[in-house]
Formats: structure tokens, sequence, C-alpha cells
């Protein structure tokens, strides 16, 4: 597993009249060759600007301010030193978007042009990337709906002709038409009923296995990160809580926010039990915040959390079994220790296999 | 919480409509409010009566002087009085316009799309048939036949003549309204209908009425001046239109007298200019998305736009300070450059 995305430092702010916006604060991911990393967090908890930030695609008022993103594609690097993103130019910036990071937008509805059929808008996307002949250009849009699994009599549709999950799989085909090794897919499924869900997110994990390349999935649905996700990092107030293996953050969450989180859904199986669901509303990201911004909704809150530093640090705990910069299941919160949950929440090897 | 959302504008008072309008329309609304204020003061300050002839010797067509500011006509007329008195009563002239015409545009518009059925037929069809009209030649027609020249035919003419195109537009606007949520909740709520026409639909077409005001004033100001030119209203008083009418009339391009035609000439110019740049103003106000694809934020002096990619602080304060950027501004399709092939970087 060599990484192939490492944001580090990352902070990323909006210039707004009423001061600096920190939607994004110091934050540190890293993805791997083949893997899928999931991002969660609630509304506005920065985990769209973080991705969008390292992409470099935010608008104005938005400024980086820290760190550094460096890619370690096959095709630029070819053995060399990784590239980093925040100090590419222009030029260097467009060859580097879609054939090397594809992004999966928000809103398929949005996102696909209502006035061009599906067929001229992936040939744009194609010729535009890729330099082909016109009628190459067509088969490889032809063979990127085979792959989302939509009919190629879908091609000459327009966008309002097709349902919300083709729309979607129309988004994936598009993002995969310069075969990139790192996919950002900003909640794809979100307009979604849970189906078609289903459907899209097992084909992802599918085209995935086949085209080899990275997932960067965004979501505020932790129960689907549990699922679909090798490794997931939660994110609140624009600053990472705690990242590990899907397992590790189902079965020993080790932030009381993810445990929040993680309470807000009903088990699949299991006793009946309360929701809890967290109190409060997210803070002002415009006030610059010391220690823990989640403090104020915390049920473990306790003095030193207002100074705490909020660095990610391994999980103190038995699966540390790893060598010291190794470690997997990294938090932001030292005084609270893990705990089993009672039961794993969603079976992780139901829904995929 | 309650203070950042004033902060930001979600009520907007009078400052922060005119904080947020765009440049062009600032320059738009200064420069319509310098001619409403000649117009007003105009008449009152104006150093002669502008049918005065100077019958002095050498008073003919003289260059500007203390005596005339922007010297004579042929006939010893001051040119600035005649400008003064010609924006008073031009401006006059097109805001009367403004006025009737969206007041028909919008009674016609509402009706015929709110009440639908028969009354849309009827009142479609009549729009119809003055939209086909050839607005120009039937002006002219209209006016030489009319037995008294002046200010009130032309109004009345340019006002009947006028209206259609904010008809069909309102009308449009309406159709879509009228079918929204909120007018179907008030209907069945059993409002009157011209309760809901007043409060429900007249509110959601207020940047469009406005801007159909405008265009409107913008097209009596071209129409009038265009037929005081051709001599179809009361040569004898002095609109601009009957200045630039004199000015063709006594030859004033071909013997040089730049301060005759310059003067009414440049103030239609910057009218209309004044005007269209209110519009794109009224447009953003009532159109904000306009805003947003065009919004703009300037970081460590340099002006950043939605197409740049996001910027990294540390290398914006290194490149070029405040010129450098302002420079390469005019570059910014050079950004806009072609992949290389193959997209291989470097």
């Amino acid at each position: 597993m060599s990484p192939i995305l490492e944001i580090s430092d990352l902070s990323v702010v909006y210039r707004t009249p009423g001061g600096d916006v920190r939607a994004v604060e110091q934050v540190n991911l890293t993805l791997n060759a083949g893997e899928v990393v999931g991002l969660c967090g609630e509304s506005g908890s920065g985990k769209s600007t973080l991705a969008y930030g390292a992409t470099r695609l935010l608008r104005p008022p938005a400024v980086v301010t820290n760190g550094s993103v460096r890619y370690t594609g096959r095709r630029i690097t070819q053995g060399g030193d990784p590239v980093d993103l925040l100090t590419m130019n222009p030029r260097e910036l467009r060859a580097m978007r879609w054939r090397e990071i594809a992004i999966v937008f928000q809103s398929a509805m949005n996102a696909l042009n209502p006035v061009l059929r599906v067929q001229d808008q992936l040939l744009d996307a194609v010729q535009a990337h890729l330099k082909l002949p016109r009628h190459e250009a067509k088969d490889k849009v032809a063979t990127l709906l085979d792959l989302v699994g939509i009919p190629r009599g879908r091609l000459r549709s327009y966008p309002h002709e097709l349902s919300g999950g083709m729309r979607q799989r129309v988004m994936i085909a598009m993002a995969l038409a310069a075969d990139p090794e790192v996919v950002i897919m900003d909640e794809p499924t979100t307009a979604l009923d849970v189906v078609v869900q289903r459907d899209i997110l097992s084909q992802i994990v599918e085209l995935k296995e086949t085209l080899d390349f990275a997932i960067m999935f965004i979501t505020h649905d932790l129960s689907l990160l549990l699922e679909l996700a090798d490794r997931i990092a939660v994110m609140y107030a624009g600053r990472l809580l705690e990242t590990g293996s899907s397992r590790e953050i189902m079965r020993t969450p080790a932030h009381p926010y993810t445990m929040g989180l993680l309470n807000s859904f009903p088990s699949l199986h299991g006793a009946r039990r309360e929701l809890a669901g967290i109190p409060g509303t997210p803070p002002d990201l415009r006030s610059p915040m010391s220690g823990c911004p989640f403090a104020p909704r915390c049920a473990h809150v306790r003095a030193a959390c207002s100074e705490v530093d909020m660095s990610l640090a391994p999980v103190s705990g038995p699966a540390t079994a790893l060598p010291v910069g190794l470690e997997s299941h990294l938090t932001a919160c030292p005084f609270v220790t893990p705990q089993a949950s009672q039961e794993g929440h969603v079976s992780q090897e139901g829904v995929l296999s | 919480m309650a203070r950042s959302v004033f902060a930001s504008g979600v009520f907007s008072s009078t400052a922060n409509i005119w904080r947020n309008l765009p440049g062009k329309a600032k320059v738009g609304v200064f420069l319509f409010g310098f001619f409403v204020l000649a117009a007003i003061i105009g008449p009152m300050v104006e150093p002669y009566d502008p049918g005065f002839q100077n019958t002095a010797a050498n008073a003919s067509m003289a260059h500007p002087s203390a005596q005339h500011l922007f010297g004579t006509s042929q006939l010893g007329q001051d040119v600035l009085s005649q400008v003064l008195t010609g924006i008073r009563l031009t401006l006059e002239l097109a805001l009367l316009v403004g006025v009737i015409v969206t007041v028909i545009s919008v009674l016609v518009g509402v009706t015929a799309a709110f009440l639908g059925g028969i009354w849309d037929d009827v009142l479609s069809l009549l729009t119809n048939v003055f939209l086909v009209i050839p607005a120009l030649p039937v002006l002219i027609v209209l006016l030489g036949y009319l037995p008294q020249q002046g200010q009130t035919p032309t109004i009345l003419v340019l006002s009947l003549l006028g209206w259609p195109w904010g008809a069909r537009v309102i009308r449009a606007q309406t159709l879509t309204i009228r079918n929204r949520d909120f007018v179907a909740a008030s209907r069945e709520s059993g409002e009157k209908t011209w309760r809901i026409i007043i409060f429900d639909i007249i509110p959601n077409e207020i940047s469009l009425i406005a801007a159909s005001f405008v265009n409107t004033v913008l097209y009596a100001i071209g129409a009038s001046v265009a037929l005081a030119f051709i001599g179809l209203t009361d040569v004898n008083s002095w609109s601009l239109g009957t200045v630039l009418y004199w000015v063709q009339q006594d030859d004033a391009v071909q013997s040089n007298a730049w301060w005759w035609f310059i003067p009414p000439g440049l103030a239609v110019a910057l009218m209309g200019v004044s005007l269209v740049l209110l519009n794109s103003g009224i447009d953003e106000i009532g159109n904000p998305r306009l805003r947003a694809s065009r919004a703009s934020a300037k970081i460590a002096g340099h002006r950043i736009w939605p197409t740049d990619s996001t910027p990294v602080y540390a290398q914006l304060a290194a490149e070029r300070g405040r010129l450098g950027s302002f420079l390469h501004s005019f570059s910014r399709s050079s950004l806009l450059d072609e992949t290389p092939a193959g997209g291989e970087l470097r």
C-alpha cells in the first residue's frame, strides 16, 4: 500500500467580510493506492472544502493558507518525487485534473448540462483530456456507459430523460473518462433512495476493483461508510477528529463525536435501544477556537478540553501492535478511551460481498 | 447568531444594496443622478433664455467664452442654456413615457397572464398586434398628421407604441409565478384576486418591472431625439433633439462649430449610457446568481476569479505586487492555453 495522495497540514479559509472562516484547519490525511477512504462529518464540517481545497477547485474567497498535497501517480512521477498540487501552475493543474484526479460532483442534477445529450457531455470530457480522434472518442464514451451499466441507447438522451440513479451513473462514467488514479466522490448517493444507493455503491466497488483507482468518498452518512470504506476519517468544524479502519471506527470508536455519530442511527439487529443523537449545533468557524471544537457538545467534556492539542495521536489500547508511525487508528481526544461498542451496528460483510 | 445573519446581509438595508451594487451600476447611478440634477436646477441657473438671440457683433457661432460657456449657435443663442433646457425637456418626456408605458405593460401583462382564458387571448392578440407595428414609421406618420406638435403628442404616441415589449415580458414572468405554490396557497385561502396580484405577484416582478422601466426611458430618449432631429416636433421647444435639429439645419458640423453639436450629442449619449449601466445593476439585484457567478475576491493583493484555481496564500504573497497582478489580469486568457498533448506534465 503506497500513498498516492498525501494531504498534510492543509488549512483552507474563506475570506469573508465578517472575518476569515477557517473551514479546514491543519488536516492530515493519506489516501493509499486502490483504497477507499471515507470522509465523514455533518453539513458544514469542511469535508467538501478539504477535498476541493486539496485539488484547488474552490471558488473565491477561498484560499489555501497552509500545507501540502503530494500526489504520487504512476503517470506523472514514474518513480520520481511526488508532485505538490499546491505549487502547481494552472496549466499543470489542468493536465492533472481528470487524467489523474477526477471528481464526481455532489448533485448530478446540477452538474449535468440540461440542454446537451449525455453523449456530447461525455465526449467533451474525453476529447478535452485524451485527445482521441472523434470516432475513437465515441467508442470510448460507449464503453464508459457500459462500465456503469447504462444501455448504449441512452447515449442520445438528455439528462432529464434519465432517472436520478442513471444520472449519477453518468456522472461516475464521466469521472472515469480519462482513467484517473484518484476519484473524489462528493456525496454521490445523497439524493437517491437506499435501493439505488446500494446499487451504485456496489458498482463503485466493482469499478474500483477492475480499474484500480483510489477513492475519497465524502458523505455525511457514517453507516454507509462503514460498509464501503477501508478507512474512515471523521471531520468536525474543519478538523479531523478520528481516523481508523472502518472496523476500528465501528468496533472501538475513540472520539466522543464518533461515538455520538454511531449512536445516531439504529442497528439492524440486536436489542432495541434509544437513539442518542448529539445535542447542540456546530460552532461558528469565524471565531478562532482553542482546544477541542466539539467540547461544548461533548458528554465527556472536562476543563483540559479547552487547551487540548488537536493533532491526531494513536489510540491507546490493546490494538496498537503496529510500530510507531504506522498505527492506523488515530484520535484527537486524549481523554476518552475507546470502548468496544455493544455490537457492530451494521454487518460489514453483509452488503457488498 | 442573530448578529451574523444581519451582517451577512440577509435583511439587506439600503446601505447593503448599495455596497453590493457592481461598480458599473454605481457609475450609472451617479451619471443619471447628474442628469436629473441638471434637469432640475439647470433651467433655473442657465444664463440666457434658450431662444434668446444675441445680435451683438461676433455673437454668431462664437467659440466658447466667459460670456457663453459653450459658445453660441448661428443665431447667437447660448448653447449651454439650450442644452440645460434640452436635458430638462428630454428627461421629463422620457420619464413620463417610462411611467405610462410601465403602467400599461404591467396592467396588460399581469391581467392577461393571471386571469387567463379569454382575457389572455384578447390582450395577447392586442400586444402582438402592437408588437408588429413598425414603431418609427408609424411615429413619423402620426406626428406628421397630428394638428399640434410638441411634448404632449410625442409622449402620447411614444407611450402608445412602447408598451407591448414590457407587457409580453411581464406576462411571461407572471405565467411562471402564478403557478407557484405560494400563489396557489393564497388562492386556496380565499384571497381576493387583486390582493394576490399586488402582494404575491408584483413584488416578485419588481426587478423586471424596474428594468423594463429603465429600458423604456432609454427607448423614449432615443426615439424622441430622433423624432425631433428630423423635425417632427415643435422646433421651437428646446429639447436635445431640437438642438440637434438646428445643428443639422445650420450646418454646424460643416462649419466646425464643435461646441454646438458636441454638448447636446454627448448629453444624449451619456444619458443612454447611464441607463444601460443602471439596468445592469437592477439585473444583479433581482438575480443574485448573476452576482455570484461573477464574484471575485481580492486576496493578498491579487484578484481571484471563480475560474481560477484556488490560490495558495504563501505563493500569492511571494509572487507579484499589486501592480504586477493588475497587469497580469489582462493576460488571464493565457491561462486557458491548451493542455500539452498526451496530458503530460512539465
